[in-house]
């Protein structure tokens, strides 16, 4: 009986890679574009606003996702 | 097409219920989590995962050209009434496992259906056995693990990332992140089992001597197997939609997300690279590991335990039920009009029992709090301590009514650990409490 263990194997590290990739980037996108938490001390009602380097860092992270989605449409369509 | 017989017209309706109950079947995949964390209304979401199988079903046809995979041995004789059979087969497994709100591999089924079938009709040689284990056996097994320690790191990772930030604040964005990965499922899902439909209604069109061998499906063979699984999806298992996003696990947000792109990657990846894996397993699978990822997360394995055993059944059970159809198939016309009134019968029988406790898109979020707490689990849950810390945070607001929702069945190793610190030790509902004689095993 053969098992193809380097195909599984292939499987199993491109599947987390990938998931944990664009898991991590989208939640940084997230994270990018929402308000800071308000810092120790200060008011809570005062939350600040993110700051324009993150949020251009969130757009570039949610740019990728957006590649990564369209990569897998087109793996879709040419199966 | 004027060459088509009274047998193979049957063989194509049979397929097509086959497509419908595989788009029932398999919403849960691509929407169960969207459905439950609120990210798309159960209408919406089955409406969009209908229009993407739709979509899907067009985009290509490579896999219909092989219909089984190569599990069967196509040239060894297989007729129409083979076919048939082995769809009515995993026809019936699919109706079986719905009511019992199983999530079970569409796939399997049909695999398991034209295996049984063909053993009675052809014998041992016209199945290849290495391929059954290559493609079915090693991928059910692998599939659960493999989506699951992928969710179950991007759950630990976006929890992680986030964990400075509002809840309403990020909310918006996974649940956009997660209906774009659930659409991806869908498409793949569309593309995948759609064809598989047509496949096999080519291979009935191709022994019929309808169609030229290694033709192609015609046109309307895929419009058709397309708008059957649409529909299919469209109504929506909601049995197995509710078992999928609440019976398993408590799904947050985060956890969706992170559940969903990991079923989304996981099946692209495997697909693509040769070794495909069942999407019912790896979107089952997805489930459980985000359940793991979040701190205090629950996966109430009373209820996973019932779906393996369902994953395990599927193969010998349809079958089964495909061979002793196809002993009375062969039998000649008497025989498939037995098959086909035993299994309208059955599936009408199926279908009257569903409406006894009838789950649709008004009550799917409901969880299993339609069935009464386990004494045991409701005295434990009295007895322990909310959890130190604010490891639920996200959790405790929407659950306050969860508290109420017990695990469908009492699961003493649950319980302790459940994630509500807010209303786990003060049951609101006096009907819960631990002294009431409830019916225990449901």
């Amino acid at each position: 009986m053969h098992i193809d263990w380097a195909a599984l194997g292939q499987v199993f590290g491109v599947s987390l890679v990938v998931t944990v990739g664009l898991v991590g980037l989208f939640t940084v996108g997230i994270v990018g574009v929402s308000r800071k938490p308000a810092a120790e001390g200060a008011p809570a009602t005062t939350p600040t606003a993110p700051a324009a380097g993150a949020r251009a860092g969130a757009l570039a992270a949610f740019a990728l996702c957006a590649a990564a989605v369209a990569y897998g449409i087109y793996l879709i369509v040419a199966a | 097409m004027e060459h088509i017989t009274l047998l193979i017209g049957i063989v194509i309706v049979t397929a097509l219920v086959f497509d419908f109950t595989n788009g029932f079947h398999d919403t849960a995949n691509a929407m169960a989590t969207t459905i439950s964390t609120g990210a798309l209304r159960p209408k919406t979401a089955v409406a969009m995962s209908a229009g993407l199988n739709l979509v899907g079903a067009f985009l290509s046809v490579e896999v219909a050209k092989t219909i089984s995979g190569g599990i069967i041995d196509e040239s060894s004789g297989i007729r129409p009434e083979v076919i048939f059979a082995g769809l009515v087969g995993a026809i019936i497994w699919n109706l079986l496992t719905w009511l019992a709100g199983l999530p079970s591999s569409s796939s399997h089924a049909l695999f398991g259906g034209l295996i049984g079938a063909t053993l009675v009709s052809v014998g041992t040689h016209g199945v290849h056995g290495q391929a059954v284990v290559m493609k079915v056996l090693i991928p059910a097994v692998a599939a659960p693990f493999v989506a699951g320690l992928a969710s179950m790191a991007a759950t630990r990772l976006t929890y992680r990332l986030a964990r400075t930030r509002a809840e309403a604040d990020t909310a918006k964005g996974y649940r956009a992140g997660q209906i774009a990965s659930a659409a991806l499922v869908s498409l793949a899902h569309g593309t995948n089992d759609a064809q598989k439909t047509m496949g096999v209604i080519t291979l009935a069109l191709i022994t019929g001597g309808v169609v030229a061998p290694h033709s192609d499906p015609p046109m309307w063979v895929i419009a058709s197997a397309g708008l059957a699984i649409a529909l299919g999806t469209y109504l929506g298992g909601w049995r197995i939609i509710r078992t999928m996003g609440k019976g398993i696990t408590d799904i947050q947000p985060p956890q969706g997300f992170a559940a969903q792109t990991g079923a989304a990657a996981t099946i692209l990846a495997s697909s693509h690279l040769g070794f495909a894996l069942s999407t019912t397993q790896v979107c089952s699978g997805a489930v459980m590991g985000s359940g793991l990822g979040r701190k205090g997360g629950v996966v109430r394995w009373s209820t996973a335990g019932r779906m393996v055993v369902a994953w395990g059944l599927t193969l010998p059970a349809a079958g089964l039920v495909s061979a002793g159809a196809a002993f009375l198939a062969d039998q000649g016309t008497w025989g498939v009009t037995a098959v086909a009134v035993s299994a309208l019968a059955i599936g009408g029988g199926i279908w009257a029992a569903s409406r006894r406790k009838p789950v649709d898109h008004t009550n799917v979020n409901d969880g299993p709090a339609a069935e009464p707490a386990g004494v045991v689990t409701t005295a434990l849950q009295t007895v322990a301590p909310p959890p130190a810390g604010p490891v639920a945070s996200p959790a405790s607001a929407p659950t306050a009514a969860k508290a109420v929702v017990a695990p469908t069945h009492p699961d003493p190793v649950v319980a302790p650990i459940h994630p509500d610190p807010v209303a786990a030790p003060t049951h609101p509902d006096p009907a819960q409490s631990p002294a009431r004689p409830a019916a225990a095993t449901s």
